[in-house]
């Protein structure tokens, strides 16, 4: 007794777990009760039950209400799709005049807004594209097809590939220096010479017209929360929710409002690029120093004067930061909405994978890749750039760098007008290598593999089976014998427990929110498989985290090695494990491990770099060892920050374990990738992904308050 | 012009969600604890006072003692609670946006603490950032931000880039960004606080040549005493939002208000402060053939004294003998106790 007098929390976490163990083995499992796998839920059965809400017939199986929650929300996406059709085709229509017809028609208002901004970024598009890669839309758009036939010159011939690479090393000399020059145009030369130079610039043209205008919707959303308290409140909740849901199921709603196409992945990317965007530009702006904006305002600036010539520039770094993970998040988007039909690598590469065709994936993916590692690197390096001034320099000083392009147009065009003869009867390679002309390595990354599959497959086969039927099956099971309440017992138990009553409120509403959605089931086994990657990528994190401290160098190598392997859009990380272990669930789960890996490494050497210097020296004066030291001062300190990024590997492996769809599990993510093909998907597509936001937010806001709590008990912060 | 070019008449700063119907309720008579009970806290409690043209007002007190934000009050960077704010006879609380503005383009500069430079521009472009504000072509604000460079002596440093300077240089291009628009008023807000001792007193004696060529009306803010009485025409002493006291050094020394104020002034080297009229006789007679002004400060003239017999004859501006003083004086003034001497 004297110890739990002692520790009064250890008693009240050993009651809570008393009681959720009590829980479960009080309710039996129904004798119905089976995981309900695939099509089964849309066959209409008589043994399910139904309610009619909102006039709304919602059908599912019942169970004992202790077992799990009758489907209260169900009608949930079913109203969201009704509403979005009702918006979509019936809701205040317009008078639209038609050009063709010549005459009035009648058209609801979302229908045309959502038609108008599908031209304009179809247009915008377009225009990258044709001056990358040539075409005639662009011209026909501002003049006619007859107008165009008649002026064939009018054509854009696109830019010849090596004034791209050019114009890439020479930006890439500007920002950084001579190393991002050299990888700016190795890069380049490689994606031609391999053949991927078109899909490249499709990709391309996508990040350029996504990137910019997220970055303006962020920026401008970001001051408005700067400048008022209200924005901020209304923004925040849904911020939360868009950083967490998965990105795969903002794509069906999308799907519904602006059809298939590059200008819907646009959208869609802007959706999710926006919200850090706009993070970051607030916490940029709050970091200005107080006295700077008096003297802005001592200085007689008005409210715009303040923000864009004292607020913006003082904030610069951060905001271009923001700037760095839209570029990233428009990546990783490029593949995922290919999806929906955006063109480019992340087509080829779906299609590829599709095919099993690893070779090709490879390569894509590859391009992919160094593109993304180039655009980050570069715009890290803008990021960081301090400003010179160039007052007092020359006039060829000052534009050397414009000057210096032009020189290489120039040369680029004399090349490629040499390449007409010398490849007279081929392509012109001086100009664009051509899709599948290039030099390809499919083959032999597809023998590689074969040969893999063939010595190894024994093994493999081995681990797989060991793995699925002595770890996955019954942690899998395991967490479906949980009783719904007992589960909510346990999550709400937790909450109050770490965050008091109000985190405890969260907590509920948000399990709450999925246990009465109609799909419980799912959420436990996607639960499961990130619980699984999570315990494994943590453990390998802190381990190698740990390790790598010791030694500044390893420290500073590691980190830079999770920074590359960040910049990887995550389906690139599908093709080296679907190469190892095929189409199963190991796959999926090895690619969550090592997708969710980085976050954890990378806050466990962070938080441990942030225990203050002068106590190193106070332990090392007090005669500890290293071992001490580690165990004793280190771990303690670092571990709020170390929280932090069990934070992060939450979320990383929710994402891959959703992405992970893709080769196939019986998860939230699998059902978020049918509704993509079902019609009337919006609505599933848009709950589950919440689910899914959800998930991670029970984690987070355990996680924070945890965090907080420790902080200032530690009184660091 | 004439009257007072700042001129504060009963102002108030209290932070809180009801601090006004506080306020209000309380009829002016404003006690910290009370307020601090129901969740407001006062910041300036009933400061009244005006500064001449051409003064230097130091406000001293020590880290929440609200000398900062009376003077935020007085630049408007943040609303007085209650109370009038004059400047050159102007109603500060009534003007809009717009005459604000104006007010602050043309008759205020403002230094302050940290520096607060923008860390993007040069040197000459942070020195002419106000000029631009105001819409001066870029080739004369640049000219005039020239000229400042010149007048707080860093010249060859204009293309440097904040990052680049030490504390001091710093705080340099701060002062001559505040002049750059010639105001007619200088708030400084603890200007030289975050440098060290050494630059802090080479830049307090700039700061007196700068003011004797430009003689401004100034507001200066500071927790230094020592450099509040080498600064000051008048010091204002605040502690808990009330001014304590508002006097010159020399009254503020001999006569000290409070309790707390007298503590300030313990450890005062008052040869430094005080100047022969503070501590002269009114008697005429039996004088020595020496003579000394009555604006010397003691430490100045007592070795002159200390060597004469008699007293020495105290003269005014126009050489008329208006007292004396003997050697034991400046003896009990330097070494004597200083509880109630004199």
């Amino acid at each position: 007794m004297e110890f739990f007098k002692k520790y009064p929390k250890t008693f009240q976490w050993l009651f809570l777990l008393v009681v959720f163990f009590s829980l479960c083995f009080a309710i039996e499992v129904p004798e119905t009760y089976k995981f309900i796998r695939g099509q089964a839920e849309f066959v209409k059965d008589p043994n399910q039950s139904s309610y009619v809400f909102l006039g709304k017939e919602v059908r599912y199986y019942a169970f004992d209400v202790f077992w799990r929650l009758p489907p209260l929300l169900g009608w949930l996406p079913i109203w969201i799709n009704d509403s979005l059709f009702f918006l979509m085709n019936e809701w205040m229509p317009i008078e639209v005049w038609n050009e063709d017809t010549q005459e009035y028609k009648s058209r609801p208002l979302v229908l045309q807004i959502s038609r108008n901004i599908t031209a304009f970024m179809t247009f915008l598009i377009q225009l990258i594209r044709e001056v990358l890669l040539g075409g005639l839309e662009t011209i026909v758009a501002f003049t006619s097809w007859d107008w165009i036939d008649k002026n064939p010159w009018a054509e854009l011939p696109g830019l010849p590939w090596t004034i791209v690479a050019a114009g890439a090393a020479l930006l890439s000399y500007k920002l950084s220096g001579k190393g991002l020059a050299l990888f700016a145009g190795l890069t380049m030369v490689y994606i031609s010479i391999f053949g991927q130079w078109k899909p490249s610039m499709q990709t391309l043209s996508f990040i350029l017209v996504a990137a910019p205008l997220s970055f303006i919707f962020g920026l401008g959303l970001g001051i408005a929360a700067f400048k008022s308290k209200r924005v901020e409140k209304a923004l925040y909740p849904i911020l939360l929710v868009m950083q967490t849901m998965p990105q795969y199921a903002v794509l069906v709603p999308a799907l519904v409002l602006f059809g298939v196409g590059d200008h819907a992945a646009v959208i869609i990317t802007m959706v999710v690029a926006v919200p850090p965007m706009i993070l970051l530009t607030i916490l940029g702006l709050r970091a200005v120093p107080p006295e700077v904006i008096e003297a802005g305002r001592m200085s007689g600036c008005n409210n715009f004067q303040l923000m864009f010539k004292v607020l913006i520039p003082t904030a610069r770094r951060d905001i271009l930061i923001g700037v760095n993970q839209v570029i990233m998040v428009c990546f990783s988007m490029a593949v995922i909405s290919a999806f929906i039909g955006a063109k480019g690598l992340g087509f080829n590469l779906l299609l590829a994978l599709n095919q099993l065709n690893i070779g090709l994936a490879l390569e894509a993916g590859l391009c992919i890749s160094l593109i993304a590692i180039l655009l980050d690197k570069m715009s890290l390096a803008w990021a960081n750039k301090q400003e010179d001034y160039f007052g007092n320099l020359t006039f060829f000083e000052r534009n050397k760098n414009l000057l210096f392009f032009a020189a290489t147009v120039v040369i680029g065009l004399i090349l490629a007008y040499i390449g007409t003869f010398l490849f007279k009867d081929t392509f012109n390679y001086l100009f664009e290598i051509p899709h599948n002309k290039g030099i390809s390595t499919a083959d032999f990354w597809n023998k590689g593999v074969d040969w893999i599959f063939e010595t190894f497959f024994v093994y493999i086969k081995a681990f797989n089976t060991w793995l699925i039927k002595e770890v996955l099956q019954p942690m899998r099971a395991l967490y479906l014998r949980m009783p719904a309440i007992a589960t909510i017992v346990l999550v709400v138990g937790a909450g109050y427990l770490i965050g008091g009553i109000r985190s405890a409120l969260v907590v509920c509403g948000l399990t709450l929110f999925i246990a009465l959605s109609p799909w419980w089931d799912r959420a436990l086994v996607t639960t499961y498989m990130a619980t699984f990657g999570v315990i494994v990528s943590c453990t390998i994190g802190f381990t190698v985290g740990t390790l790598c401290f010791q030694n500044k160098h390893s420290a500073n190598f590691m980190l830079g090695v999770c920074d590359i392997f960040q910049t990887f859009p995550s389906f690139v990380y599908l093709i080296p494990v679907m190469m190892l272990f095929g189409i199963t669930d190991t796959s999926v789960l090895i690619a969550v491990i090592v997708y969710a890996t980085i976050p954890a490494t990378r806050y466990t050497i962070e938080g441990l770099r942030s225990v203050p210097a002068g106590l190193h020296d106070a332990a090392t004066m007090s005669g500890v060892n290293k071992f001490q030291r580690l165990t004793k001062i280190e771990f303690p300190l670092a571990f709020p920050h170390m929280m932090l990024g069990i934070n992060q590997t939450i979320v990383f492996a929710l994402f891959m374990v959703i992405i992970g769809a893709f080769i196939g599990t019986e998860d939230l993510g699998q059902y978020i990738l049918k509704a993509l093909s079902d019609k009337k998907g919006a609505g599933i597509g848009l709950t589950l992904g919440i689910c899914v936001a959800f998930i991670a937010l029970i984690f987070d806001n355990l996680i924070r308050a945890y965090v907080q709590k420790r902080k200032k008990h530690l009184g660091i912060d | 012009m004439s009257g007072p070019v700042i001129k504060c008449e009963n102002v108030y700063k209290i932070f809180g969600a009801n601090a006004e119907k506080m306020l209000k309720d309380s009829n002016g008579n404003v006690d910290a604890k009370t307020f601090q009970e129901n969740g407001c806290i006062v910041g300036v409690n009933n400061a009244s006072f005006e500064v001449a043209k051409g003064e230097m007002l130091v406000v001293m007190g020590l880290s929440g003692s609200g000398k900062s934000t009376l003077l935020r009050c007085i630049s408007r960077l943040t609303d007085a609670t209650g109370g009038k704010i004059f400047i050159e006879g102007q109603d500060l609380l009534q003007l809009n946006n717009k005459d604000l503005i104006d007010l602050r383009r043309n008759k205020m500069g403002m230094v302050f603490q940290s520096f607060a430079l923008l860390p993007h521009k040069t040197v000459v472009e942070n020195i002419a950032f106000p000029l631009q504000i105001k819409g001066v072509k870029t080739e004369d604000s640049i000219g005039k931000a020239m000229d400042m460079v010149k007048l707080v002596g860093l010249d060859g440093r204009e293309n440097y880039f904040p990052r680049e300077l030490s504390g001091g240089q710093q705080q340099r291009v701060g002062i001559a960004r505040s002049l750059a628009v010639e105001p007619d008023i200088w708030f400084l807000d603890e200007p030289f606080s975050a440098l060290d001792p050494l630059i802090r007193k080479e830049m307090q004696d700039e700061f007196l040549r700068l003011q004797e060529k430009l003689q401004k009306t100034i507001m200066f803010i500071t927790h230094d005493f020592d450099e509040a009485l080498k600064l000051a025409d008048r010091i204002a002493i605040m502690k808990d939002g009330i001014i304590e006291q508002l006097d010159t050094p020399a009254n503020i020394v001999l006569n000290p208000a409070t309790e707390y104020v007298r503590k300030f002034t313990e450890e005062v080297p008052r040869e430094k402060v005080l100047l022969i009229e503070d501590i002269m006789d009114k008697t005429k007679d039996n004088l020595g053939d020496l003579k000394v002004s009555k604006d010397e400060i003691i430490e100045n003239v007592a070795e002159k004294i200390l060597t004469q017999e008699k007293s020495v004859a105290v003269i005014d501006n126009d050489n008329n003998i208006i007292g004396s003083i003997n050697p034991a004086k400046i003896i009990n003034t330097v070494f004597g106790g200083r509880k109630n001497n004199i």
